[in-house]
């Protein structure tokens, strides 16, 4: 007897029983169901909710891999640099090593088998209780997760607020297709708040800096965003920041790889490419009016929003995670301005928010993720506008008729 | 003369078993069943009892709720069988032909005065063609429509070709449009695809409209969108040519004479073809597959009707479609590389590579229902100058005000059938609709 026909009889007994969502779950992710059409249209298209979330899956893959060598090199990089030798970064020579494979492994697999296991537990839960099918918006934030989080995060960190995310952030909204905003940054924001002192300073960034602090073996954890913050110079060369071989969260230091991802989802017609040109349309602008504030030289270089206002506009788009944010997390369709028009607005402003809270607020300089969550929550309010036109008209053509 | 209508916003869906272009004329068949499911909103109050012998043209029932409007035997025989339902809902009326082909002479149309001729269709069975919009219901033959609207042409997949069906009913359809131009004072419309052989282009008393573009460039509330938007109280009537004709045909001859042209379309077909056929006509007979395991359909893939392999020929219905069911698992169907199936992604789907080939789909869902997650993906299907998704939430949510200001006076079910095709969550766009206006009806009228 076939596995086929065996997952059929096992689906059958399910049936109609309160654990049939749990088992769905696996027997839909193995087969496809044979559910036909029943009312409406015969036909369907052949892509289902599993294959958009597994699409943007595959657009985070390549960005994964490059953080777990990443997370290796840079540790490795702040040990030498501690003991005084400096190197390049070289793609074969020093960076995708053995070595940088194992201890990225070690440090980011755990984070990613964490996000997935605790998120899709309280998902499955859900199910069970409120008798839906387990929905597959888990399986895109389980991956973002581990890519916008520290290295160093412990894992029990991690794993209450995916808990505290996907509860209050979903499903208390009633699940996937109804949250107001973005899990991901949800559990970002809730990691961001509950433990500051672990989110934020110049440690958490590089593997084992923060065991090392105050120790003769102390290491740099410094990202980009901090060192410009603090007015200090950047030792990193713009293709270092362009390939991504810098300190920064897991996944999203290496542009390029960003960028592939993005024209990936762009091509599929998953990701809105709306939102993610307006997004960095505005981080642009923004930046643009923060050089022109620096040479009308109404801030002088004492002020400390000089280090971060003296970057040129189009540098903000390498550093810090507006890349990563305008791609994968602004574009979240459930969360993000439902109308084409309303993705223009609400794109371009999280691009000019995100630089706004960069620069004005030195004490954590990434501001995308705090803007993406503020657009969520007026992203009802911009469609709400766009659509209120199309009424209007509809309203005028009606007295025009009676007039 | 009205501009030319261009349709952007559309998709053609080639399917394969488009229909040979060849008129068979089998013997009919002996069965005939009337469904009242076909007539959305009429409740059915039945003159005829079980065993009654009938005319083509006798009265089998009428609607509760607006008495005048009469529905017909399409046959003369015996009524076999009235089955009745939940709450003794009539289901359906079985019809055993004579073969005697006996029709009752119908009153003639006494002027050409519009309420002379509204009688005549009333008490005729012809109401039931001329549907109203808003509501997308059997048009209330109290109150006279602002614009007459009637479709020339058909562009869902695999339909009949009215131009090849219809090229004998010229008179027909003339004689048709004659009378019913008379019953507005605002406009009849033609809608005509452009670039078809002219066989419609000596049809006189209509503004004829040249559409072009992909589906639904034929559904009518494409056009009235763009020529004579619906405001509130407008009245708008829609009909098909095929219709027509049958109207046109009962005009001039007094007899109810319900016989269609119908294509027989679908991959499972062994052999596609037009036949002569009749309304409520068995089509058992017709099915000649290559695949018991089909979905038979009265209508086509998109909007049409479940029949099964004993089904009858519905109301409306100019084609039957026959397509494979997908009654089947598929491993790893929603992450493997898709080639055989359509799709308007590129998630890993290929049909963007191949935009003249011809698929084969069968009835599969292709994956489960969930809410509406992606968005801005219907918006590129639907010509219409309204926001589909958020129509389609104010409906679920049952909010009156918002699906009158979204524009729901101007829509039908039909015109979400692109959206619910494409739907990845997989949400029944046209049920979602109807159910809205059935509610808006109740609640305004």
């Amino acid at each position: 007897m076939s596995i086929k026909s065996k997952l059929h009889e096992i689906k059958e007994t399910f049936k109609g029983k309160k654990m049939a969502p749990a088992f769905n779950a696996f027997h839909t992710f193995l087969y496809t169901p044979n559910e036909v059409t029943s009312s409406g249209t015969h036909v369907k298209v052949a892509d289902d909710l599993k294959r958009t979330m597994n699409t943007v899956i595959m657009s985070l893959v390549p960005c994964l891999i490059f953080g777990i060598f990443n997370a290796g090199y840079q540790h490795n990089l702040a040990i030498d640099a501690a003991n005084g030798i400096y190197t390049q970064a070289s793609l074969f020579g020093n960076f995708l090593t053995f070595e940088n494979l194992m201890i990225g492994s070690m440090k980011v697999l755990p984070l990613v088998i964490v996000s997935y296991v605790v998120g899709l537990t309280v998902e499955f839960i859900f199910a069970v209780i409120k008798g839906h099918e387990v929905e597959e918006g888990y399986l895109v934030t389980g991956m973002l997760v581990p890519l916008i989080v520290p290295v160093d995060l412990p894992l029990w960190m991690l794993a209450v607020s995916v808990v505290f995310g996907v509860i209050i952030g979903k499903e208390v909204f009633g699940g996937t297709g109804m949250n107001i905003l973005n899990p991901a940054l949800t559990i970002r924001a809730f990691l961001f708040f509950a433990y500051p002192t672990w989110m934020s300073g110049d440690k958490v960034w590089v593997h084992d800096a923060v065991n090392r602090a105050g120790t003769p073996d102390a290491i740099s954890g410094e990202t980009i965003l901090g060192s410009y913050a603090q007015n200090q110079e950047i030792i990193y060369s713009l293709s270092d920041m362009f390939y991504g071989f810098i300190p920064g969260s897991v996944g999203e230091t290496s542009k390029l790889l960003i960028v592939f991802g993005a024209l990936f989802l762009i091509f599929s017609k998953i990701g809105s490419w709306r939102i993610i040109t307006s997004t960095l349309l505005g981080a642009l602008v923004m930046g643009l009016i923060f050089n022109g504030v620096i040479e009308t030289g109404l801030v002088t270089n004492s002020s400390k929003f000089y280090g971060l206002m003296s970057v040129p506009f189009w540098e903000h788009l390498l550093i810090g995670s507006i890349l990563f944010g305008a791609v994968f997390m602004a574009t979240d369709p459930v969360t993000a301005a439902q109308t084409n028009k309303g993705k223009w607005i609400y794109g371009f402003l999280i691009g000019f928010i995100s630089i706004m809270i960069r620069v004005f607020n030195p004490a954590y300089p990434e501001g995308v993720f705090l803007a993406i969550l503020l657009m969520n929550v007026f992203a009802p309010t911009i469609d709400h506008f766009v659509i209120q036109s199309n009424v209007k008209m509809r309203l005028n053509r009606l007295k025009i008729k009676t007039a | 003369m009205f501009a030319d209508i261009v349709v952007k916003k559309g998709l053609n869906l080639s399917l394969v078993g488009q229909s040979a272009r060849k008129i068979l004329n089998p013997k009919l068949s002996k069965n005939f069943s009337i469904y009242p499911a076909d007539f959305h909103g009429v409740f059915p109050k039945l003159v005829v009892k079980e065993n009654d012998i009938v005319k083509a043209g006798d009265v089998l029932f009428y609607d509760k709720n607006s008495e005048k409007v009469k529905f017909c035997s399409p046959v003369s025989g015996r009524v076999e069988e009235i089955v009745r339902g939940d709450r003794r809902v009539v289901l359906e009326i079985k019809i055993v032909s004579d073969e005697k082909e006996t029709y009752k002479k119908l009153s003639s149309v006494k002027s050409k005065k519009p309420h002379d001729i509204i009688d005549f269709l009333a008490s005729s069975g012809l109401m039931p063609f001329i549907k109203q919009r808003p509501y997308d219901v059997i048009a209330n033959p109290d109150i006279l429509p602002n614009h007459i609207y009637i479709s020339g042409f058909d562009s869902s997949p695999l339909a009949a070709d009215f131009e090849y069906c219809l090229k004998d009913q010229l008179e027909n359809i003339q004689t048709a449009i004659d009378h019913l131009s008379l019953l507005t004072n605002g406009k009849t419309f033609l809608t005509l695809k452009k670039g078809n052989s002219n066989v419609f282009k000596d049809i006189e008393g209509v503004s004829k409209i040249n559409v072009s573009g992909p589906h639904p460039s034929g559904n009518l509330s494409t056009v009235i969108n763009k020529i004579t938007p619906i405001n509130k109280g407008d009245i708008i009537w829609t009909l098909n040519l095929p219709d027509l004709a049958i109207i046109g045909n009962a005009i001039s001859t007094n007899k109810f004479v319900a016989d269609r042209i119908i294509a027989l379309t679908g991959s499972s077909f062994n052999e596609t073809c037009y036949v002569k056929s009749r309304i409520g006509c068995s089509i058992e007979k017709l099915l000649d597959l290559n695949e018991t395991n089909s979905r038979i359909i009265s209508g086509n893939v998109l909007t049409g009707t479940q029949v099964g392999m004993k089904g009858y020929l519905r109301f409306y219905s100019n084609e039957i479609t026959a397509i494979p069911e997908g009654n089947d698992y598929d491993l790893f169907g929603w992450a493997k590389p898709m080639f055989n199936k359509f799709s308007v992604s590129r998630a890993l789907t290929f049909s963007w590579l191949f935009p003249s080939k011809k698929y084969d789909l069968n009835t599969n869902t292709n994956g489960e229902h969930r809410a509406f997650v992606v968005t801005g993906s219907f918006e590129e299907v639907f010509p219409l100058d309204i926001f589909p998704m958020q129509i389609l939430k104010a409906c679920m949510y049952k909010d009156l005000d918002e699906m009158e200001a979204l524009g729901m006076y101007e829509v039908s079910p039909d015109d979400f059938a692109l959206t619910e095709f494409i739907c990845v969550s997989k949400q029944p766009h046209q049920s979602i609709i109807r159910q809205g206006l059935d509610l808006m009806k109740k609640e305004i009228g």
